[in-house]
């Protein structure tokens, strides 16, 4: 059976998940909290949030420091280690309050994330999904007819949401690539491809996003998403494909 | 129409590049439906061999035989016909026996063979066979040290001696290179071949995209394009040091580099601008001049290798893509190619013609079979060379302007194929992976 390119890259981003979460448990297991030392001066502590606002499904990551501490909770965390950071994917505004205590007294450390409504609701989120993945959930591609790289009007609502969401997230940069179906030469298709993810550009120019955060590239028939000679598999060859860069 | 013309194209390209004046039974030969010169070619004689390796012999005779076949200007006499007694030297041959029926052989290549100590003798001669009084055209003695490449090398430089003595005075091909894209490994490389397939050699080991090479005019260096952190460039490949050399990197992508054949300057596509255009610069590098401004794809570009004032390429300024020139500063731009889906031109080596890959009739309910054309530039007269089927591609001129080297998938996957200018003695020269964008060394 040959894999299409979505299909490869569920599978690529499924066994990064699976890495990820490993690796989440080890680091736990493999540094518990070091012995407090003898409580004698008042504890303090910090606690901020990057970024501090969000957009639903979006994460956030919390991070604190105390000192002297032998108790740290955070209201909607429980239990902390005195130092660290957790990503966090609150659904609404929601202050994280943290307390600090010894011995001597007690500190606290508030941080406020705001969450702001999309204006188009996003598909239900699972918890903990970066930039990344939110960029290829929410950027739509643009395909385009045979040997042709003009925007046709029907993807210009796709191209006003894929506006929408950059405008949201002015920090992502990102890649078009310029692709093509198989049939025609190897060299033209190149060519083709470079004007297909450039027209994908200036559309993107014209709708007031930065062309400094828009990279382009074209891998003419290089490297097809789908790889069977059908119209319909062709059609999904012949495209501007959005890549998260940073 | 179009039958005459590959005619006379296939004798204009015989005699176009030469300057030396052709013998009077060449010039009423090839292409014609006249005979072709008629050459005799026996076993060479094996006088000595201490390493029982028989097969050196048979290989220098199998590589001499295939390269004379191959040069287009022989008719290469059966050895069924061919007197009991085979020559190895002056002494014996019998010159009336093979000039006669049931040979008939216009011309005699004959020789020795000598294995001995580690080195590798051989003695070759030509024999005018209808010139009894003082027949030799040739004689010629090589030795090297005993191996398979040597072998094969010294068969080479003897059959260029013939083909440049009887095919009016342009050197052989025998000892040229093809330079090709392959995935066989995994990924897209460069890689190498003699002209005859034999030799294969990856190149590159950039585990990337590597995509059409273009030999340099000496020989030394491998332009391609391919794909890096910083997008399409154009690299190069020293064949003299082995490895990747340092080549000035463009913003945008570029791609298809061009060597002129003075090695002076690289043609090639960028998408600097946003649209592909055709630059050019310096083969040192430097800055890069820009020759197009259209807002279709410009890609493919090939200099006129005889005089680099022109350059040819590919244009999607009108939609489907067409075959223009221009004058190498970007002036006096014509569009070539008049209707279909016309790419990949390659400018033969006397300036005269263009090769190309041509879907003549483009279009819905279209067969649209992708076959390889020569234009005549200036009359603009064209002949159609495969016909096999399949979809033909990447036309590159040999640099004796008699033969042609593509790629097919008339067998399935794509393969790399050489053939002479009128499209016959077609002859696949891969196998294995898929193999594309042949590339024919300048000598």
């Amino acid at each position: 059976m040959k894999l299409t390119r979505n299909q490869w890259m569920k599978v690529v981003l499924a066994l990064a998940v699976v890495l990820a979460v490993s690796a989440c448990g080890k680091k736990q297991v493999a540094a518990p909290p070091p012995p407090p030392p003898p409580p004698q001066l008042a504890p303090t502590a910090s606690l901020t949030a990057n970024p501090n606002t969000i957009t639903p499904g979006q994460a956030t990551t919390l991070t604190w420091n105390t000192e002297h501490a032998t108790d740290v909770t955070i209201d909607q965390l429980g239990a902390v280690d005195p130092s660290g950071s957790r990503t966090v994917t609150p659904s609404q505004s929601t202050t994280y309050h943290l307390v600090a205590k010894n011995a001597v007294g007690s500190q606290e450390a508030t941080a406020r994330v705001t969450v702001v409504q999309a204006p188009t609701p996003p598909p239900a989120q699972t918890s903990n999904q970066g930039e990344a993945q939110l960029f290829a959930q929410n950027m739509q591609d643009v395909f385009f007819a045979y040997d042709s790289y003009d925007i046709e009007p029907q993807y210009q609502k796709a191209l006003q949401a894929d506006a929408r969401f950059l405008k949201q997230h002015p920090n992502i940069k990102f890649t078009i690539e310029g692709h093509c179906d198989e049939r025609g030469s190897t060299e033209y298709n190149l060519a083709l491809g470079d004007n297909r993810a450039n027209a994908t550009k200036q559309a993107l120019v014209q709708l007031g996003i930065s062309g400094d955060r828009i990279r382009t590239i074209s891998y003419g028939k290089e490297r097809p998403f789908c790889t069977e000679s059908t119209e319909s598999c062709w059609q999904q060859n012949r495209r501007g494909h959005f890549v998260y860069q940073q | 129409m179009t039958k005459r013309f590959a005619a006379i194209l296939f004798v204009s390209l015989l005699f176009a590049s030469s300057n030396i004046p052709a013998q009077d039974w060449i010039r009423t030969g090839t292409g014609l439906g006249v005979e072709k010169i008629r050459l005799a070619v026996p076993d060479f004689k094996l006088v000595s061999n201490d390493t029982g390796t028989p097969d050196l012999a048979a290989t220098f005779n199998t590589t001499l035989w295939n390269d004379l076949q191959f040069a287009g200007i022989f008719d290469m006499v059966s050895k069924s016909f061919y007197p009991m007694s085979v020559p190895g030297a002056p002494q014996e041959v019998h010159l009336a026996d093979w000039g006669s029926p049931p040979p008939s052989a216009n011309m005699l290549a004959f020789g020795n063979i000598g294995i001995q100590g580690g080195s590798l003798n051989v003695q070759g001669w030509l024999y005018d066979a209808k010139n009894l009084q003082s027949p030799q055209v040739l004689g010629k003695q090589y030795r090297e040290e005993a191996n398979y490449a040597n072998v094969r090398l010294i068969a080479h430089r003897f059959a260029n001696e013939i083909i440049f003595r009887l095919g009016g005075g342009i050197a052989g091909i025998a000892e040229t290179k093809i330079y090709f894209v392959s995935n066989r490994s995994g990924s897209k490389e460069i890689w190498q071949m003699d002209y005859d397939g034999a030799n294969q050699k990856q190149l590159t080991h950039l585990s990337s995209i590597a995509l059409s090479p273009h030999v340099s005019p000496d020989g030394s260096r491998v332009a391609f394009s391919g794909v890096t952190k910083e997008g399409w460039q154009i690299q190069m490949y020293s064949l003299e040091l082995g490895k990747l050399v340092t080549f000035q990197h463009f913003s945008g992508d570029n791609y298809s580099p061009s060597w002129s054949s003075d090695g002076q300057n690289i043609a090639f596509s960028s998408s600097r601008s946003g649209n592909t255009e055709i630059y050019t610069v310096g083969a040192a590098g430097g800055t890069a001049r820009r020759l197009t401004e259209s807002k279709g794809p410009d890609v493919s570009p090939t200099w006129n290798p005889k005089t680099n004032t022109q350059i040819a390429w590919v244009s999607g300024r009108t939609g489907l893509p067409q075959i223009y020139t221009m004058a190498s500063d970007g002036t006096n731009v014509v569009r070539v190619s008049d209707q279909g889906y016309a790419v990949s031109p390659s400018w033969s080596p006397n300036g005269q013609f263009l090769a190309f890959a041509w879907v003549r009739h483009y279009g819905p309910g279209e067969p649209g079979a992708s076959d390889i054309y020569v234009m005549d530039i200036a009359s603009k007269q064209w002949a159609q060379l495969t016909h096999d089927g399949g979809r033909n591609d990447f036309p590159s001129w040999a640099p004796d302007g008699r033969h042609i080297v593509f790629q097919s998938s008339r067998n399935g996957r794509v393969q790399i194929y050489s053939m002479l200018a009128d499209g016959s003695e077609v002859r696949q020269l891969t196998a294995g992976g898929e193999n594309t964008q042949p590339n024919w060394s300048f000598k």
